[in-house]
C-alpha cells in the first residue's frame, strides 16, 4: 500500500513546497536584480531643464537618495506621478528624476502638463545610465543610501501600497544616514 | 461585438466541456450506449466554439479594436498583420485560447482518429478525462485570464507586442509546443481510462501509443524551434540556457521520452504496467508545473509572461485536482494491475527499464534544480540561483550510459537474451565509431576531450542504427520494416547527429567582441572581416543601426551580413537582431554590441562561429520525424473489433 500511495506524498509535498513560495515570488524577483547592495554606478548627465549644467551620483553622495526613471513615452509614468509627487514633498531626501531616453522637448511639455515632482533632474537621453543601473523599463525607482549603495529597487509604478513601503524604507536609510 | 461573442462562445465551451465530462462518464458507468455515443458530439461542438473563441480575438487583433484591453496592450496601429495575428498568442491570456483551442483539435482528433480503434465504453472514458481537463482550463481563462476583456473608452492607439516575440519562428514556436503540452493530456486520458476501467487491459497502452509519440514528436519540435528561436533572436548566441521556462518545457520531454519507451513494454509484454500509468500521469502533471512555472512568477525567468500570484493559486489547485485524483485513483486501482511478466537480466525489459531509469531521474534533476532556489529560500539559507554549471555536469553524466547503451536495444530479445549474441552485430560499428570518430574530431582540430567523446559517441549512434536497419534487412531477405521500426532507427540516429553538434558546439564555438569603425578589415577566426558602414534604416515599426560587413576567406567573398541595433519606438525598446550565415559545419554569426563614442564613430561588435549548429536542430528534427513515423505504425490503427472480452471490460466498472 505504501508503495501505491508514494506518488501521492511526493506530489503533495511539491505542491506544498510551491504554494508557500507563491507569496515570496515579488521578494524574490526584486532581489534577483544583482545590483541591489551594490554602489550606484557613477554617471555624469546634463540637467533636463538647463542642459548646460552637469549633474553626477557622485555630487549626492553622503546623503541618501531617490532616482526614478521615467520618460513622456511611459503611461504608467502618468499612474505613479501623484505618488512621486507626493514622495518629494514627504521623503526628505533628494528625488532624481532620471528622464530616459526621451526627447527634451517633450520631456518639457509632459512636465509643464503635470507638474514637476522632481528635486533634481537628469537627462539620460541615450540611455547608458539606464544600461549601467540595469534598467528593465521605465518607470523604476532606485533607493541608494548615503554610502552610495542601492538598497531598494521597485519596477513598476509606485501605488498607494508600495508607497508605504518605500516611505518606510526611506525613513530607514534616514535612521542611517543620521538624518 | 466580436468580443462579446468570443466571450459567449467561451462560456458555450465550458458548458459543453462540462457535459462532456460527466454524461459519457455516467453512461460507461452504467454502461449506457446512447449517453456514451454523446461524447464525440459534444467534443465537435465544444471545439467549434473555441474556434469561434480564436477567431473572435484574432479578429479583434487584425481590426485593432483597442478596446480590448489585451489587444491594446500587445498591438499597435505600426504593427503588420502577421505579428498582430502572432499577437493573438504573445500576451498570457491569448496563449491560453490556443492552448485550449489546441487541446480541443486533439480531442476531435481522438473521436476522429481512435473511432473504430477504440471500444465504445473506452473513448467515452478517454473524452469525458479530456473533457474534465478543459474545464479546469476554461473557468482559468474565464475567472482569471479573460482575454476578452474591454475598456472603454478604448486608447486611441496600442502599446506593443514584445519585439522578442516580432518574429516568425513565434508564428509557430508557441503552438508547436502547445501541441505538445496538450499532446500529453492524451496519454494521461487513456491512463486514467485504463484505470477506470475495472480490470487492467494490455490494449489500452497499444491504443494509447499513437497519441504519446504524436505529442512527443510535436513536444520535440517545439522545443527545437524554441532553441533555434534563442539562438538568433536573443543575440546570445547560445541555444540553450537551461532557463525555468526552458526547463519547463524540458521535464515533460524527458518524462514523455521515457513513456514513449516504457509503453513499449508494457504493449508487447504487459511487463511494469503500473509504471508506464505512472509516467502517463506524470508526463501530463509535469507540464502542469510548468505552466505553473511560466505562469504564477514563482521564478525568475528571461521570457515569463506578465505575472500573478493569483493565477499561480488557481493552476495549483487545478494541479492537486487532477494529478492528486489520478494518483489517489492510482493508488486505489494499481495493486490490481501489478502483474508484469519476469525478465532476465539481459533483455529487452532491461535495456528499455535502464532507459526509463536514466531519463527518469534526469528529470528529477532538471525539477529538482530549477525549484532548488524555492527551496532554498524556504529553508532561510538565502538567495541561490542554479545555473548551468549544474545542469551540465548531470545532464552530461545522465547522458553519457544513455548514448553508450542506446544501439544495444533494438538488438536485445525479449524475456532473456545473451550479451554476446546481442553485442557482436554491432562490433563493427563501435569499432568504426572509435576510430572514425577521433580521425573527425582530429581532423576538425577539435582534439578534446568533449568533441572527441561527442564525435565517436554520434557516429555509434548513427551506424548503430545503420547496423540494425542492416540487421533486418538481412533477417527479412528484402527491407520491410513497420512504421516503428523505421521511426525508431531514424529517432536513434537522429540523436547522434544531435550529440556532435552539441558537442561541437559546446567544446569550439568561437567568439570574440571587437572594435569596428567604418572601414576597418579585421583577421579573426581564418576569415577576413571588413565593416564597409554603418548606415540608419528604417522599417515599418522600428528604427535601426545597422552595420554592412563582408566576409571573406583569402581572397574569395563568402557573404554579407548586415546585424542590427533596432529600437522599436512604441516600447522604446532596443533589440539586436543578429545576422547570422548558415552553413552545415559553421554559423558565421553577427551582433552589434555598443556605440563607443569616442567620436570616430566605432562600435564594440560580437563576432561569433559556431561549428556545426545545425546539426543539434537536424538531429531533433530527425527525432520529430521518427516520432511521428512511428505514430502512422499501421499496428495502432487496427479497428477494434468487439469480443466477449469488450462486455466484461464494460461490466469490470459496474458496481457489484
Amino acid at each position: 500500500m505504501i508503495r501505491m500511495v508514494a506518488p501521492l506524498l511526493v506530489f503533495l509535498g511539491l505542491i506544498w513546497l510551491l504554494l508557500i513560495s507563491l507569496p515570496t515570488a515579488e521578494q524574490r524577483r526584486q532581489v534577483a536584480s544583482p545590483l541591489i547592495g551594490r554602489e550606484v554606478p557613477n554617471f555624469t548627465l546634463p540637467c533636463l531643464l538647463e542642459p548646460d549644467v552637469i549633474y553626477s551620483t557622485a555630487d549626492l553622495r553622503g546623503q541618501p537618495f531617490i532616482l526614478n526613471v521615467w520618460g513622456s513615452w511611459c503611461p504608467s509614468c502618468v499612474t505613479e506621478h501623484p505618488y512621486i509627487t507626493r514622495m518629494g514633498r514627504e521623503a526628505g531626501v533628494p528625488l532624481v528624476g532620471l528622464n530616459w531616453r526621451d526627447e527634451r522637448d517633450d520631456a518639457l511639455a509632459w512636465i509643464r502638463r503635470f507638474g514637476d515632482a522632481w528635486t533634481m533632474h537628469m537627462n539620460d537621453e541615450e540611455g547608458f545610465a539606464a544600461i549601467d543601473l540595469g534598467v528593465y523599463g521605465a518607470p523604476e525607482t532606485f533607493l541608494i543610501d548615503h554610502r552610495g549603495v542601492i538598497r531598494h529597487k521597485h519596477i513598476g509604478p509606485v501605488d498607494s501600497s508600495s508607497y508605504d513601503d518605500l516611505l518606510n524604507r526611506i525613513n530607514e536609510m534616514r535612521r542611517d544616514a543620521g538624518i | 461585438m466580436i468580443a462579446e461573442f468570443g466571450q459567449i462562445s467561451l462560456i458555450l465551451a465550458l458548458i459543453l466541456a462540462a457535459l462532456l465530462a460527466t454524461v459519457p462518464l455516467w453512461g460507461a458507468y452504467r454502461n449506457n450506449q446512447a449517453l456514451m455515443n454523446l461524447a464525440p458530439s459534444l467534443v465537435v461542438g465544444h471545439f467549434v466554439f473555441l474556434l469561434a473563441a480564436f477567431l473572435a480575438l484574432a479578429t479583434s487583433f487584425l481590426r485593432h479594436d483597442f478596446t480590448v484591453i489585451n489587444v491594446a496592450i500587445n498591438s499597435n496601429l505600426l504593427l503588420p498583420w502577421y505579428y498582430r495575428l502572432v499577437a493573438t498568442w504573445g500576451s498570457h491570456e491569448g496563449s491560453l485560447l490556443v492552448w485550449m483551442l489546441i487541446l480541443g483539435s486533439w480531442m476531435l482528433a481522438v473521436a476522429l482518429l481512435s473511432r473504430k480503434v477504440l471500444p465504445n465504453y473506452f473513448m467515452a472514458r478517454v473524452l469525458a478525462v479530456m473533457g474534465m481537463i478543459s474545464v479546469g482550463f476554461l473557468l482559468f481563462t474565464i475567472l482569471t485570464s479573460n482575454p476578452f476583456d474591454r475598456i472603454l473608452p478604448g486608447p486611441p492607439d496600442g502599446q506593443d507586442l514584445n519585439p522578442l516575440l516580432q518574429d516568425w519562428a513565434m508564428i509557430v514556436h508557441p503552438p508547436m509546443l502547445y501541441m505538445g503540452y496538450v499532446g500529453m493530456s492524451v496519454a494521461f486520458a487513456f491512463a486514467i481510462a485504463g484505470l477506470l476501467s475495472g480490470r487492467m487491459q494490455k490494449e489500452w497502452v497499444r491504443w494509447s501509443r499513437p497519441w504519446t509519440l504524436a505529442a512527443w514528436a510535436f513536444l520535440s519540435a517545439g522545443i527545437m524551434l524554441g532553441s533555434w528561436w534563442a539562438y538568433y533572436e536573443l543575440g546570445w548566441g547560445g541555444w540553450w540556457f537551461w532557463d525555468p521556462v526552458e526547463n519547463a518545457s524540458f521535464i515533460p520531454w524527458l518524462i514523455a521520452t521515457a513513456l514513449i519507451h516504457a509503453q513499449a513494454v508494457t504493449e508487447k509484454r504487459g511487463a511494469f504496467p503500473a509504471w508506464t500509468i505512472l509516467l502517463s500521469i506524470a508526463a501530463f502533471s509535469t507540464v502542469l508545473l510548468g505552466a505553473f512555472i511560466v505562469r504564477s512568477g514563482v521564478l525568475t525567468s528571461v521570457h515569463a509572461f506578465a505575472v500573478d500570484p493569483e493565477r499561480g493559486v488557481f493552476i495549483l489547485s487545478y494541479m492537486v485536482l487532477v494529478t492528486g485524483a489520478a494518483l489517489a485513483l492510482y493508488a486505489v486501482r494499481a495493486p490490481r494491475v501489478m502483474t508484469g511478466q519476469g525478465f532476465g537480466y539481459v533483455s529487452r525489459e532491461s535495456t528499455l527499464l535502464i532507459n526509463n531509469v536514466f531519463m527518469s531521474v534526469a528529470a528529477a534533476m532538471v525539477i529538482l534544480g530549477t525549484l532548488y532556489p524555492l527551496l532554498i529560500d524556504l529553508m532561510g539559507w538565502g538567495q541561490i540561483s542554479v545555473g548551468p554549471p549544474y545542469f551540465s555536469v548531470m545532464f552530461i553524466l545522465m547522458m553519457i550510459p544513455i548514448v553508450a547503451l542506446m544501439p544495444l536495444g533494438p538488438f536485445t530479445r525479449w524475456g532473456q537474451d545473451d550479451l554476446k549474441r546481442v553485442f557482436s552485430p554491432l562490433t563493427v560499428s563501435l569499432v568504426t565509431a572509435v576510430v572514425v570518430g577521433t580521425a573527425i574530431a582530429a581532423l576538425l582540430g577539435a582534439f578534446n576531450v568533449r568533441a572527441v567523446t561527442g564525435w565517436i559517441g554520434g557516429l555509434w549512434l548513427i551506424l548503430g542504427a545503420l547496423a540494425y536497419l542492416m540487421h533486418q534487412k538481412k533477417a527479412a531477405r528484402r527491407l520491410r520494416l513497420t512504421g516503428g521500426q523505421t521511426g525508431m532507427i531514424l529517432a536513434h540516429a537522429g540523436v547522434g547527429v544531435f550529440v556532435i553538434g552539441v558537442a561541437m558546439v559546446e567544446s569550439m564555438t568561437y567568439e570574440r567582441t571587437v572594435r569596428f569603425a567604418p572601414g576597418d578589415t579585421r583577421e579573426l577566426a581564418g576569415y577576413t572581416w571588413h565593416l564597409e558602414e554603418i548606415a540608419p534604416v528604417k522599417g515599418k515599426n522600428w528604427i535601426a543601426t545597422e552595420g554592412r560587413f563582408t566576409v571573406y576567406r583569402g581572397d574569395r567573398e563568402i557573404t554579407r551580413l548586415n546585424p542590427q541595433q533596432r529600437l522599436y519606438h512604441r516600447g522604446q525598446q532596443v533589440m539586436t537582431q543578429v545576422s547570422l550565415q548558415a552553413g552545415i559545419t559553421r554559423d558565421l554569426y553577427i551582433a552589434m554590441g555598443e556605440p563607443l563614442n569616442d567620436g570616430t564613430g566605432a562600435w564594440s561588435i560580437r563576432i561569433q562561429i559556431h561549428p556545426f549548429v545545425r546539426w543539434i536542430w537536424f538531429g531533433a528534427f530527425m527525432v520529430t520525424l521518427g516520432a511521428l513515423v512511428a505514430a502512422s505504425d499501421q499496428r495502432y490503427w487496427k479497428p477494434y473489433r468487439a469480443t466477449a472480452e469488450d462486455a466484461a471490460g464494460a461490466q469490470g466498472a459496474q458496481p457489484a
